[in-house]
């Protein structure tokens, strides 16, 4: 097992995503679901991922998984998972990256698993997909995961089912799962949502632990706050598509630059609060199909001025560059007028 | 799994025996046997005693008894159409549509679940699209239709295979099989593809709408997101979660199988039970019909025994119960 070494353990990232953008053409045109997203995570950091219902964090996840859903189709950008390029990969190439250099852990633990076969039979397929062992090895090796994972008496819940386990339980499987394949990226998609909310926060500490031995980088997709303040190291801000700021989260948390990121943590309530609508900010995100021109914000944002409705703000880079921390608003580029 | 089983095949005896109880009375109640059996001209005293050898004064209970037990060996006494013991009758016959339905289902399922997945994984292809659409005209040909066209084309016009008859038949005990000579396959050929068409398609199409709505599942995305290749999503992952529906269907086919054999034995002049059983209905010779609807519901509660019993092995979440 990896000791920590975080975050940079080594200088290539887990995750670079460049000027990702994804379309889905349909009989009305052609919509623009995510617009040049930038994005970098290094191995064993955890950057989370927030902004309101159908800002594009699902689809930004499933772009790099390579699961993008037909007509779905990625039109700009490039993605690297730890220095490999992946986006223009073939079906057949990214079965063969997925679950061994990027596994995913998504919202329902229940519909993750497939009811028809044990947990040990899953966790073995994967083992046995990613590595040469054989059986007795990878049902060695699957105890293990399920040890590390927090699940009592492996030994004999390796052969139960998943209906056989709680809630909590079964996302420590999924989580087992996810690392069966030693990915150095995790792209887990509001792992805890589904869970009832006094397992929700060992669940994430569970994450933050097992990423941190391993040197595993994780994009964690939440629509709560608290998680975001307690587990990552950055925090990535989505708004229509775009990625609108980024930085270390405490600098976010406590001084958001971007007016949509200053309505959001106004309108935390108390930790473990979820964000689905924001009560500082008037009016609702715009759909694909209606997006403004010049910044997607401006008709709900207090300090729009004129040239927010012609000039779209790109991202202005602080620190190591845009992907790593930045925002983008017309206020700190130029102004507003 | 062991309660389970004992539960399962309690339920089935239980049935079978409320079966026979309508059977029983069917039997004994419409017409009178005695005057059926004898003569014409026979005396009372000739009719008391054939009364008392048939066992007609017992009690109610001792005479059904006595019926389930003689069922239960197989015996359904005479017919009174021809004096012919029933048993005897059903032995001959039944072989011949039992191989047939047998062959028939087997057919259907080797058939019709690998073209179910395929078309399923390959929607939107012209071939996998094409597939589904001529599938259209299997479900709605009726089978006497399919039966005289086979016949047609590769009995009459090609010569490739027999359009009537049986073949050459093995007994095996009171067994008569076609299934161990050359001609008896080939005869079996036809009637069993005229016979399964409708099948094919049913089981195709149930298996294609259910493989897409499971490949849709989360289970699937995550297994993808594992790194399962796609022949283990679609032949492990996916199809085990159809295979239920299509257990239930086949299961539940069986039955009209065996009422649809009546038409293909016709067409293909098939020495099965189709024939008798229309007789006895013409005749109103009630053994034969009774042991007619013990054997049928025999072969009912069977399956569906067997379906539950699969359920189990297939999914870990119905072996509780
Ligand atoms: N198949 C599709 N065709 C067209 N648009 C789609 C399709 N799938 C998703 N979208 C759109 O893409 C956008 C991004 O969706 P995404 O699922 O990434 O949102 P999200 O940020 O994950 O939201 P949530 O918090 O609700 O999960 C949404 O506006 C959604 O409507
Ligand atoms: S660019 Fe203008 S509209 Fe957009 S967030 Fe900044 S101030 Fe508001
Ligand atoms: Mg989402």
């Amino acid at each position: 097992m990896t000791v920590a070494t975080h975050p940079s353990m080594s200088d290539v990232p887990a995750l670079d995503v460049r000027g990702l953008s994804v379309e889905f053409p349909t009989r009305k045109g052609v919509l623009t679901a995510l617009s040049e997203v930038s994005l970098t995570i290094q191995r064993g950091e955890i950057v989370g991922v927030v902004g309101e219902s159908g800002a594009g964090k699902s689809m930004t996840g499933m772009s790099v998984l390579g699961l993008l859903e037909p007509p779905g189709r990625i039109s700009a950008g490039e993605i690297r998972i730890g220095g490999k390029r992946t986006d223009n990969l073939g079906e057949s190439e990214m079965a063969h990256i997925r679950g061994r250099m990027v596994g995913a852990i998504f919202q329902d633990p229940l519909t993750s698993l497939n009811p028809l076969f044990s947990i040990g039979q899953q966790l073995i397929e994967t083992i046995r997909l990613h590595s040469d062992r054989n059986r007795a090895e990878a049902k060695a090796h699957a105890i293990d995961l399920l040890k590390q994972v927090g699940i009592p008496g492996a030994d004999e819940r390796i052969d139960h089912y998943p209906h056989q386990f709680s809630g909590g339980m079964r996302q420590r499987v999924v989580i087992a799962l996810a690392l069966a394949g030693n990915p150095q990226l995790i792209i887990a998609d509001e792992p805890t949502t589904a869970l009832d909310v006094s397992i929700q926060a060992q669940i994430t500490a569970l994450l933050r632990e097992l990423c941190r031995e391993h040197g595993t980088g994780v994009m964690l997709v939440t629509h709560d706050m608290g998680v975001i303040a307690e587990t990552a190291d950055r925090v990535a801000v989505m708004y229509a598509g775009r990625v609108i700021e980024v930085g270390p989260v405490d600098e976010v948390l406590s001084r958001p630059k971007h007016p949509y990121t200053r309505g959001l943590m106004g309108s935390i309530p108390a930790l473990g609060a979820r964000v689905e609508r924001l009560a500082q900010i008037d009016g609702a995100m715009p759909r694909l199909n209606a997006i403004p021109s010049g910044c997607a914000f401006n008709p709900r944002c207090l300090d729009a001025g004129p040239r927010c409705r012609q000039v779209r703000p790109a991202m202005v880079a602080e620190g190591k560059g845009a992907a790593e921390g930045g925002v983008a608003c017309l206020v700190y580029d130029g102004g507003v007028q | 799994m062991l309660a389970f089983l004992v539960k399962r095949v309690g339920n089935a005896i239980l049935v079978m025996l409320t079966v026979a109880f309508f059977a029983f009375l069917i039997f004994r109640f419409l017409g009178d046997p005695v005057e059926l059996m004898v003569n014409e001209s026979a005396t009372q005293v000739e009719r008391d005693e054939l009364r008392a050898r048939l066992g007609l004064n017992d009690s109610f209970l001792a005479q059904y008894v006595r019926f389930v037990g003689h069922a239960a060996q197989g015996e359904f006494g005479l017919s009174w159409r021809n004096q012919q013991s029933v048993a005897t009758l059903i032995a001959e016959r039944f072989p011949a549509t039992f191989e047939l339905v047998i062959i028939a289902t087997l057919l259907s399922l080797l058939i019709g679940i690998p073209l179910g997945v395929f078309t399923a994984i390959g929607r939107g292809r012209w071939w996998a699209e094409s597939l589904q659409l001529s599938s259209i005209v299997g479900v709605s040909l009726p089978s006497f239709f399919v039966g005289i066209i086979l016949i047609l084309v590769f009995s009459v016009s090609l010569g490739w295979l027999p359009g009537y008859g049986r073949g050459e038949v093995v007994k095996l005990g009171w067994w008569s099989t076609g299934l161990l000579t050359a001609s008896g396959r080939a005869a079996l050929v036809l009637p069993a593809l005229s016979l399964s068409l409708f099948q094919i398609t049913l089981v195709m199409r149930l298996v294609r709408a259910e493989m897409l709505e499971t490949l849709r599942a989360d289970f699937i995305k995550f297994a993808r997101a594992r790194g399962v290749k796609h022949r283990a999503l679609w032949f492990r992952h996916a199809l085990k979660n159809c295979l239920m529906p299509v257990i239930t269907l086949t299961a539940m086919q069986v039955g009209n199988l065996i009422a649809f054999a009546l038409v293909t034995e016709t067409v293909f002049q098939w020495p099965g039970m189709g024939m008798l059983f229309m007789q006895a209905v013409t005749f109103v010779d009630i053994p034969v019909m009774a042991a007619y609807l013990c054997i049928v519901s025999f072969i009912f509660v069977t399956l569906n025994t067997l379906v539950d019993i699969a359920y189990a092995v297939i999914d870990p979440r119905l072996r509780a119960a």
